[in-house]
């Protein structure tokens, strides 16, 4: 009788009434609708923003726009390489300064030093990251470069010999201590992807190489940098992209002059810079210009990142186990956020 | 270390002795190790000049007057009548606040998907990636996304909400990833007996699976919320444009970030010190934040 009443009647006594199961259809939908609703943003931006960098890129062409040198608010000419090269200049500066330095400090806090002193040592480079970006700039325009105004010129004319870096007049704001201070900004995220990445080696390698003779410094590099060699670049590319999109220390470091600086030590403009700076006045073309200048600005963090992600994604996954997964792809951006921007 | 084995005392070091390091490469090992400890000290110099000059600037700008008045005063005649950063102070937390209270909600939304129903799908990949996306995305572009929309799309001028808008778009990927990762955490035995005993999906993530999550996703939340404090860029043109101290999220506001961005181009040295002072502030509230994110952290019983 028992089985006829389920086979044949409504619903089994283990089912739920359709209004209990309707909080958890709200709920479902709900959740998936806010999840649909961040691609959709996201896209919606996308499209807003090349509508609005159309008329600029009508007016120059996307190719005149882009590589175009001579940016001219008054005569109305935006060619956006000044801005371009700027922002690469700093960035790669930025990178060849804080990358070793990063992972410097990453190796000897993972292999290196006593292990009472790790945590400190780590809590130390990450607090670089709870400095918010307009503190840098402030300390970097009045303390770091008028420091550093006398060695840079030293160096400059030392370097006269050499085109782009060595020969003019050092200004205090100026490419060189932009990069120097973008260096300083990325060092956290840099060096936590590092040790995160550092931490997934296993201990069999380090102690195999020990085992055969090999002395710390060679341990290092034979069983732990090359098996992080991936996860080193992404973290660093990921540094790229912070130092490609850092605008407010970038804009009070650059010194905002909208022309290709002739040296290391001019004065230049990047392109989040020129956003900052001259929004608040911009009027038509020139505000679309503006927009473009973002465009590209998306696109080429877009571009650096997706690389960046991949790095690191795989650095894990090649490695196997599924903590090491974690720790460079989600833990990672936990490491990265507690770093912030 | 495993080197100091060759000691004299023993009767095999003579032909122990061909195990010992060379000079040659025991040179490189201390050089090496030297470089590194170089390299880490040189990474430790920034954050020791940046303290101490915060400190010494800073503190010689704090007064009461400092943060109970508003930076209205004169500038041309320096002085002490150009002003606190009262306004500022306010309006940074009412933004970041606002902001908290719309990134949070969806944040963790989008993260008990991404943990409970969307899994490994392919919609699931796609959101991630976007998140990913967001993560690199400048917090200037949001600045402009938010205008475009905002401004542009509303024909309104600048106002204290657009400006948490900006912020909360910085705040969300950050509040998803690190909420995803502890959420990931909360282990599947819990769940399961949960809904073995017949509780309803719904039940189960809010009666079960957000409170043990709770403390480990506070720290995202810390975090997140402290990276959006010291935020310049995405405020410059949706929220500031006033001095005065305001309560209305619907009309202009001022902000520690920008107020620091503005003083920091003035010529004036009175602006100059307004600006270290606002500057300590800001790190002072940023690291408290994070300190607590870390001492919550420390004790949850996830990670």
């Amino acid at each position: 009788v028992e089985a006829a009443a389920i086979s044949t009647g409504e619903r089994s006594f283990l089912e739920r009434s359709p209004l209990a199961r309707l909080p958890d259809r709200a709920l479902r939908y709900g959740l998936t609708a806010l999840a649909a609703l961040i691609l959709a943003l996201i896209v919606y931006f996308f499209i807003r923003l090349v509508g609005q960098a159309r008329p600029a890129f009508a007016k120059e062409g996307v190719v005149s726009f882009v590589f175009g040198n001579d940016w001219n608010v008054s005569a109305e000419h935006y060619g956006a390489l000044p801005l371009l090269v700027g922002t690469l200049i700093t960035s790669a500066l930025a990178l060849l300064i804080g990358v070793p330095v990063a992972v410097a400090a990453a190796v000897y806090a993972t292999e290196l030093c006593p292990l009472r002193l790790r945590a400190p040592l780590t809590l130390l480079v990450e607090l670089l990251a709870a400095v918010p970006s307009v503190v840098y700039g402030l300390w970097g325009i009045f303390f770091l470069a008028p420091k550093l105004q006398g060695a840079e010129q030293w160096v400059a004319d030392r370097l006269s010999f050499i085109p782009f870096i060595g020969g003019g007049l050092v200004t205090i704001p100026n490419y060189f201590i932009t990069g120097l201070v973008l260096a300083i900004m990325i060092l956290p995220i840099v060096s936590a992807i590092s040790r995160e990445v550092m931490s997934t080696v296993p201990a069999d390698h380090k102690e195999a190489a020990l085992g055969l003779g090999a002395t710390r410094w060679e341990m290092i590099r034979v069983a732990v940098l090359p098996y992080c060699r991936s996860g080193i670049v992404g973290g660093a590319m990921l540094g790229l992209g912070r130092a490609i999109g850092e605008t407010i220390a970038v804009t009070i470091l650059i010194g905002d002059a909208p022309k290709l600086g002739e040296h290391l030590f001019a004065q230049g403009y990047s392109l989040a810079a020129v956003i900052a700076n001259e929004f608040g006045e911009a009027q038509g073309v020139h505000r679309s210009a503006l927009f473009a200048a973002g465009l590209v600005l998306f696109v080429l963090t877009l571009l650096v990142n997706a690389i960046a992600r991949l790095l690191v994604v795989r650095a894990a996954r090649s490695k196997g186990s599924g903590t090491g997964v974690q720790a460079a792809g989600g833990m990672s951006s936990v490491a990265g956020a507690a770093v912030g921007a | 270390m495993s080197t100091q084995g060759t000691s004299a005392a023993q009767p095999e070091a003579a032909h122990l002795e061909r195990f010992a390091l060379s000079p040659a490469r025991r040179r490189k090992d201390r050089l090496a190790r030297g470089t590194i400890l170089a390299g880490t000290l040189i990474a430790l110099i920034p954050l020791a000049l940046i303290v101490y000059y915060l400190l010494r600037k800073g503190l010689g700008a704090w007064s009461v007057s400092f943060f109970t008045t508003d930076p209205t005063g004169n500038t041309f005649f320096g002085g002490s009548s150009i002003g606190g950063i009262k306004s500022a102070i306010l309006g940074t937390i009412e933004i970041v606040a606002l902001a908290s209270a719309i990134a949070v909600p969806v944040g963790i939304g989008v993260a008990v998907w991404l943990v409970e129903y969307g899994k490994s799908s392919w919609f699931a990949h796609t959101v991630r990636f976007f998140v990913d996306v967001l993560t690199g995305v400048p917090s200037i572009v949001f600045g402009l996304f938010v205008y475009i929309v905002l401004v542009v799309g509303t024909g309104s001028t600048y106002a204290g909400y657009k400006g948490s808008i900006a912020l909360s778009l910085l705040m969300l990927p950050v509040v998803i990833r690190s909420a995803e990762v502890i959420l990931l955490l909360v282990p599947s035995a819990l769940r399961e007996s949960a809904l073995a005993l017949g509780a309803p999906r719904w039940r189960v993530i809010f009666s079960i699976v957000l409170p043990t999550a709770l403390p480990g996703m506070i720290t995202g939340v810390l975090l997140a919320v402290a990276r959006a404090a010291g935020e310049t860029a995405p405020l410059l043109f949706t929220a500031a444009a006033t001095l005065k101290t305001s309560f209305n999220l619907g009309g202009f506001m001022n902000s520690l970030p920008v107020q620091i961005y503005k003083d920091v181009t003035s010529p004036t040295t009175a602006v100059v010190n307004r600006a270290w002072g606002a500057a300590l502030t800001l790190v002072v509230m940023i690291l408290l934040l994070n300190l607590i994110a870390r001492l919550i952290a420390r004790r949850s019983r996830l990670a």
